[in-house]
Formats: C-alpha cells, structure tokens, sequence
C-alpha cells in the first residue's frame, strides 16, 4: 500500500516537472525586442556555427567576419556584446528562424536572391563574394574556371554553388557533401581536384590551422553574391538602422579591419565592388 | 508551387531513392540471411562473430557508416566501384558505396527479423529434421529457413520501410535522392510546408503500399500450427 503510494506521488512529481519544463521555454522568445532595436533587451543573432572565417563556434567563442559585422550593428542598436545570443542559423533553415522569429535577424553569409526577398527583408549588402576554387597548393592545372573540364569537383548537396557548377561546366564531375568541411579530406588525398564555393568561405579554410599551406585559393571568382543581413520582412525601421550601422562600419574603417582580421591570414582579396554600398530598404 | 513541379525533376529524385532501396535491401537481405544462419549455427565462433556484427552495426549511426564509406573508404582508402575512366565516376561511386552502406546497415535489423522467425518454428521441427538423417545444412534449408522467412515477414517488412526512409541519408554523400532534390529545392526558392509535405507524400506513397502488402502476405503465408 504504502509503495504504491510513493509511486503515485513520484508519477505525479514527474509529471508537474515536465509540464514545468514545457512552460518555461518559450516566454522570452515574444518579447525579443526586435520594433525598438534598442533598450536593454538582448538580440538574438542567427549566424553559421561551422565556417571557419566567417562564422565559427569554437567552445563558448564565437569569431569570424559575420560575427564581428552582427557585434558591430548590435552595438549600433544598443545592444552590448554579452545581451547577444548566437543562434546557429544552418541555410536551409534561415528563413524560417527569421519567420518564427527565433531571431532578430541573420548574418550567416546570407546571398540576398529574389527567391529569398518574398519571404524575408534584407540590409546591405554587407559584403560582396563569388564562387571560386580551392585547390591543393602544388596544383598548378586548375587557373580558373575554364580549366575546368574533366575535373573532379566537391561542394555541398543543393547549394548554390553546386548547382552552378553542373548547369554550367557539365564535364565536370560533382562530388557533393553534406557540409564543406567534409570535403577536404577528399581534396587532400586527390580524389577530388578542387573545392567550390563563395570565395569567403574558402579562404577560412585555407587559413585554418591544420590545412595552413596545404590549400590555395585560385583566386578567379566566377559569380557575384551579394551577402544581407536577413530579418523579418517589411521591418524598415529595423531595416534601415541595420543599413545605417552597416555605413558606418565601413566608413569608419571597422569593417577593413575586421576582414583583415578574420580572412586576411589565407592571404585573401576581397573581389571587386568591395567594400558595397548597402542598397536602400524598401 | 506548381511551377516548382514543373522546374525539378521530383520523379527522377524519387526513382533514385527506389532504386537505392531495391538494390540495398538485395544486399541487406543476402547479407541478414547469412548473418541469421551464424548466429543459430552449431560452430560458436560463427554465433560469436554473427552477434559482434549485429551489435557493432546496429549501435553505428547510419549518417556515419554512409559518410565513412565514401569519404573513408573511397577517398582515403581509395577503393572505387567505379572505373575512374568513366565519365561519371563520381556519380557512380557516390551510389554505390550508398548502396553498400545501406545494405550492412539494414543486414543487422534483416539479421535480428529472421532471427524471430527462427524462434517460431518449434524445436520439435529441428529435432525431427535430425532424427530423419538431415544434415545441419539439409535440415536448415528445407525444414528450417522457409519456415523462419514466413515467420519473419511482418518484421521484414518494417525492415524494408525503414530502408526505404533512411535511403535519404545518402543525400550526405550526394545522391541525387529524393532529401538531395528537397535540400536544393530550399536552397533556391526557400523551405515551405508545401514542398516538405509534397516529399513527405512521395515517402508515403511509397511506404504505405509495402506496410499493406507485408501484413496480407504475413497474413497469407504464416505457418498453421
């Protein structure tokens, strides 16, 4: 009788706990204090976790270029650096994370397409990338995209990138991969001759620490990607402080250091129209 | 949302992951049966290794045995299954060792699922299969394996759907399956409920049928006892 009892008081223990831990999620996710832009209220950032140069979450640190550009227009929009929380924005999912508004807004190496424009606003752009080649150091036959032919190339399932390669140089052959890290074992045992995609991201690669001097970029972009902040569309006001922040990071030199700081080390050029002139909201 | 229909090829995407699935349960059913027949043989380093593999295989995320096999074996090992003259090498490999995958993975579920329907059949069935003169291999092939099979289709079939679903992790090596087409869809005209649900319907149209036709079989061809 007694154990029986105990049971019942544990069953319903348990179950006050879960119900608990169901209610206390959300609350703060409403309230994100995203119309003002400023105040004390902390923003919520979507950015890349896994690419080296641009957005990486090593530990609790966060570093690379889209990073430093979120902190740059969170400071511009009252925010400190510690009221920021890094929200991993993978690109299949930056839409919806804008939408549900599970972030304020996106910084995750973002090409703002009119595909994308229905669903969401953008600042900027911010930077402006193309589709290039990295290849193994000693390489010396791939110097651009018309060496192309009969290669074997490696990029991720889907992408942008990706796509371009096959509508465009069918005598390549395409190795895809689920992310752009996996690819570079492949490309440093030879199996496949180069690695595509933005420009930007590939020079975190060549500067990682374990491939340093292994890789090179080709240096040949051929595509124009024009990198936004993402957030919830038709947010103007949001949109146009954002763009404004973004002006000044460039004017007043942040933004040179900042790429200097996080790409620079692989030895990388920013291609032409760099630094851009965010377009006007709309 | 029909103009999507129209620029991507859904059917083709949904051939490859038949495909994928007819050949990998080929594999993981020849390969289960002879993991089945280890584990209830006489010989114990037979049964010993039937188990080590069935329990080093099932406990491995499939999302790693498909990545290892073609980023480890293909590239580092350098093992092709494809002539590197050809023109889609790539291609060729990239299918084919997700095929390869599949089929070791699921053999440890085919294993375990025949494994059940040897425990149907009554020792009694074994006992009189010796007493008769039959060897071990006689009594297994004509008394014991046909019996254990129709036992064992209903959990064959969960089998099969199960493979039929996890043929989209092969979209991690770059098969052009079903998930791959998905992935690029979101890429270029962003993720909408409509085009999940659309290949959540294709995987539906393709598993409900087998469901329905392994319980009537199971049905039809169970062991009156």
């Amino acid at each position: 009788m007694k154990a029986r009892r105990l049971g019942a008081v544990a069953a319903a223990a348990t179950l006050a706990l879960t119900l608990a831990a169901c209610g206390s999620g959300q609350p703060s996710g409403g309230s994100g204090g995203t119309g003002g832009g400023g105040g004390g209220g902390g923003l919520k950032i979507g950015i890349k976790f896994d690419q080296p140069g641009m957005g990486l979450k090593k530990g609790n640190e966060y570093s690379g270029f889209d990073v430093d550009v979120a902190k740059y227009v969170a400071k511009a929009l009252g925010t400190s650096e510690d009221n920021i929380t890094w929200v991993q924005a993978p690109s299949a999912q930056r839409e919806t994370l804008i939408q549900t508004g599970q972030v304020d807004f996106v910084v995750a190496t973002y090409s703002i397409t009119d595909a994308r424009k229905e669903k969401v606003s953008f600042a900027g752009p911010y930077f402006i990338a193309g589709q290039d080649l990295l290849v193994r150091a000693d390489d010396a036959t791939i110097t651009g995209p018309d060496a192309l032919d009969g290669k074997k190339l490696c990029s991720v399932t889907g992408s942008t990138s990706a796509q371009k390669v096959k509508k465009q140089y069918p005598g390549v052959q395409l190795q895809e991969f689920g992310t752009y890290s996996e690819c570079l074992p492949a490309l440093q045992t030879g199996g496949v001759d180069a690695l595509t995609t933005d420009d930007t991201i590939l020079a975190g690669y060549a500067a990682q620490e374990q491939y340093k001097g292994k890789f090179k970029v080709v240096g040949k972009p051929f595509s124009k990607e024009n990198y936004g902040i993402g957030l919830k569309k038709g947010d103007t006001a949001m949109c146009t402080k954002i763009t404004d922040a973004i002006k000044k990071m460039i004017s007043d030199g942040s933004w040179q250091k900042a790429l200097d700081a996080n790409l620079g080390p692989a030895g990388y050029k920013p291609g032409a129209g760099n630094p851009p002139t965010p377009s006007a909201c709309s | 949302m029909f103009d999507i229909l129209e620029k991507y090829d859904i059917l083709a995407a949904f051939w490859m992951t038949i495909k994928l699935t007819f050949f990998s349960a080929i594999g993981a059913l020849v390969i289960g049966t002879v993991l089945a027949i280890m584990r209830v043989s006489p010989v114990a380093v037979l049964r010993r290794l039937g188990a080590f593999y069935v329990n080093v295989v099932r406990n491995t995320p499939l999302t790693l045995i498909v990545f290892f096999a073609l980023a480890g074996v293909r590239f580092v090992l350098e093992i092709s299954l494809a002539p590197a003259s050809s023109a889609t090498s790539v291609q060729d490999n990239a299918i084919r060792w997700a095929m390869v995958a599949l089929a070791v993975y699921h053999a440890a579920f085919v294993c375990e699922a025949l494994r059940s329907g040897f425990n149907t059949v009554p020792l009694g069935q074994a006992e009189a299969a010796r007493s008769i003169g039959l060897t071990f291999g006689q009594s297994l092939r004509e008394v014991i394996l046909p019996q254990a099979f129709r036992g064992a289709i209903a959990p064959l079939g969960s089998v099969l759907i199960a493979l039929t679903k996890n043929t989209t992790v092969a979209s991690v090596i770059g098969v052009a399956e079903a998930s791959a087409l998905m992935k690029t869809i979101f890429e270029n005209e962003t993720a909408s409920f409509a085009v999940f649900f659309l290949f959540a319907l294709g995987f539906v149209i393709l598993t409900l049928p087998v469901g329905v036709f392994f319980t009537s079989m199971s049905r039809r061809l169970a062991v009156k006892r």
